[in-house]
């Protein structure tokens, strides 16, 4: 029993309300949101030692046992996740110290910034289908109170694609989970898997995974579900893009992962040529779209679209190492992205505008910022030393080891592509002549630049230390795909269905 | 608002009683129908009926309380009564009770604070909207703000 898997949500449930309640009270608001955000960040990081040295962790809500109680688990790859989350949510928070004007501050943005990230831990810790979909509610919530905080007509109006979207996708969740308690008669996730495995037809289980494939999909924005993603993602202030291209499709990724990787395992085998296909279709799509875009902040985002193509190839190929892979490369991809929008975002405060096309001369201007959006580049299109590099080496070994050459092709052009894309903002925004008198635009402040050049140092760190990282996802792959494990760990040693009888008899 | 001698009356009379019968509801929850949802719905409702009856501003004069403010400490409140149980190596949200009932209220544990949390935070959160909505233009403070700066 790890009872202290519930403080961080605590701390960030607390967290959230005082910040409510402080709201005036701009220092004092300030400082409960790092503190709690803090709290969480310092907690998941000793989760990830506590989950290395002793296994899968293992809570039960007010005590009651496993089928019937909310129960919540961590493992490895709930680990990196929450702590890859809360680092990102900190640099956020640092960020909009230094960007966002008190307007905001005063609306409740600090107290939906914790729910957000509340409701993102807490669905990657529950071990409860039903309560994975109340915190994805949660999130959501959250989200569209931030990408319409604000309010002015184009966050409104991608707010309003954004809500719609994902309201299809959680209608689709609901469902999906109703059919599962109809069909086996339970929500708890060790017990679901374990009830799948002797139940009657499996045709209909096929059917409620596809749905949840839409329902997970359209909350990770893979291929034919992506579009809401880059009609909103742009409209808010960028603090808020940042956070959202590091989480929200990646708790979506992250729910397939342990829906379909350790729950629903026999239909991801079936399902796995097709996944495949729609990873490499949403990679070449994404990055199709990106080169076709003339702003910073939507080219950032159609290139998240071709992101979540790696990570659902991970998934695709169904087996551990692929999983290890998978996770590898979206924590890296999580940290990148966040840093470029910061550093993206930065440039455009500069200007004023995100139109590539009306600015340039930066690198002169801003060495240090160039500096760390360049390596920043090179992560995300995966060129050594960077973290980006093994996020991928691990992916294409993976893909070549299992044969799955079309995907492992795919990938292998996208990064390239990826590049290429890339390097069109660095040629229009930091390199070219600037038309205008560049030495009369505003200095970036130490606190627009400090979030995103931390990340990217981590991003380094990670690639130069990548053997750790690499040991670590490996036995997160491992645990994610042990179902046997996963069943004994939640129910004890006789599995779900010996707790159930009992408690009946 | 509507002006109606017969509501306004009803409106008068109901408010105390569904008070009352709202604390009644919060206490006997635990192991009755009721708790902190329905109490606190109960509660609203009353404070609603005087939104309809006396209109926002009448409303807002009675009971002067920040309604939002109200809801974060509710949720405040209800987070942290599952934290004692950690101190005793117990999961998160295990109950204590006291052993013997106090007439008039019957047995009081940490699930009853928790049902106050949700108590307030429902009151808190469903006057809110229904203020908002009944006190529409100023639904959206910043949009206005940003119109008139431009």
């Amino acid at each position: 029993m790890a009872n202290h898997l519930f403080l961080p949500i605590v701390s960030l449930m607390v967290g959230a309300s005082l910040t409510v309640l402080f709201a005036r009270q701009r220092w004092l608001a300030r400082g409960i949101v790092v503190g709690s955000v803090l709290f969480h960040l310092i907690y998941s990081l000793r989760l990830l030692w506590v989950v290395a040295a002793h296994g899968r962790q293992v809570s039960q809500a007010g005590g009651w046992l496993a089928p019937f109680g909310i129960t919540f688990v961590a493992d490895g790859a709930t680990a990196i996740m929450l702590a890859v989350a809360s680092l990102l949510t900190l640099m956020t928070v640092l960020y909009s110290f230094a960007s966002l004007d008190e307007g905001y501050e005063r609306y409740f943005y600090y107290p939906l910034i914790l729910l957000l990230l509340l409701g993102v831990s807490g669905a990657f810790m529950t071990g409860d289908l039903f309560n994975l979909y109340v915190w994805f509610e949660v999130l959501l919530l959250a989200s569209f109170g931030l990408i319409t905080l604000g309010g002015t007509r184009a966050q409104l109006e991608g707010g309003l694609k954004y809500v719609v979207l994902n309201l299809m996708g959680s209608i689709a969740f609901l469902i999906g989970c109703g059919l599962v308690y109809g069909v086996v008669g339970t929500l708890n996730m060790a017990h679901i898997a374990e009830r799948m495995q002797t139940i009657q037809q499996p045709g209909i289980m096929t059917a409620i995974a596809c749905i949840f494939l839409f329902a997970f999909g359209s909350k990770a924005a893979i291929l034919p579900l992506f579009f809401w993603l880059p009609t909103s993602y742009h409209t808010p202030p960028v603090a808020v893009t940042a956070i959202f291209s590091g989480l929200l499709t990646k708790v979506g990724a992250y729910s397939l992962y342990r829906v379909f990787g350790t729950v629903m395992q026999n239909e991801l085998i079936h399902l796995a040529p097709w996944i495949l296909t729609i990873a490499w279709l949403t990679m070449l799509v994404g990055v199709f779209g990106a080169m076709a875009q003339m702003n910073v902040r939507r080219i950032l985002s159609f290139h998240i679209v071709s992101q979540i193509g790696y990570s659902v190839m991970g998934l695709g190929l169904a087996s551990s190492l692929g999983l290890a892979a998978g996770l590898l490369f979206t924590a890296h991809v999580m940290i990148v992205k966040t840093a470029l929008f910061f550093i993206g975002g930065a440039a455009e405060q500069i200007y004023g505008t995100g139109d590539i096309k009306k600015m340039g001369g930066l690198a002169r201007r801003e060495p240090a910022l160039a500096m760390f959006w360049f390596l920043g580049i090179i992560s995300l299109a995966g060129l050594p030393p960077m973290s980006g590099f093994f996020g991928k080496l691990a992916l294409l070994q993976a893909g070549v080891t299992q044969g799955a050459w079309l995907v492992t092709g795919v990938a292998t052009l996208t990064g390239i592509l990826t590049l290429f894309s890339m390097l069109k903002i660095w040629n229009e925004v930091f390199w070219k002549k600037s038309y205008a008198d560049v030495s009369k635009l505003p200095r970036v402040s130490p606190g627009l630049l400090l979030p995103g050049a931390l990340l990217v140092i981590v991003s380094l760190a990670l690639g130069l230390g990548a053997s750790v990282l690499v040991d670590y996802t490996t036995v997160a792959g491992m645990q994610l795909f042990d179902q046997a494990g996963y069943i004994q760990s939640v129910c004890g040693l006789d599995g779900c269905e010996a707790v159930f009888q009992a408690a009946i008899r | 608002m509507y002006e109606s001698v017969i509501l306004r009356t009803v409106a008068r009379v109901m408010m105390p009683l569904l008070l009352l019968l709202s604390v009644f509801m919060l206490l006997r929850g635990h192991n009755l129908p009721g708790g902190g949802f329905i109490g606190g719905l109960l509660a609203s409702a009353a404070i609603i009926m005087q939104i309809i009856a006396f209109g926002p501003t009448f409303a807002r004069k009675v009971i002067r309380v920040g309604y939002l403010n109200m809801a974060a400490f509710g949720v405040f409140f209800g987070a942290i009564w599952g934290l004692p149980a950690l101190f005793f190596n117990l999961p998160y949200m295990d109950a204590f009770w006291i052993n013997d009932p106090i007439p008039g209220i019957g047995k009081i544990g940490t699930p009853v604070l928790f049902d106050l949390g949700v108590f307030f935070t429902v009151v808190g959160v469903t006057t809110r909207v229904a203020l908002l909505l009944a006190e529409e233009p100023e639904l959206f403070p910043m949009y206005v703000q940003a119109e008139t700066e431009e």
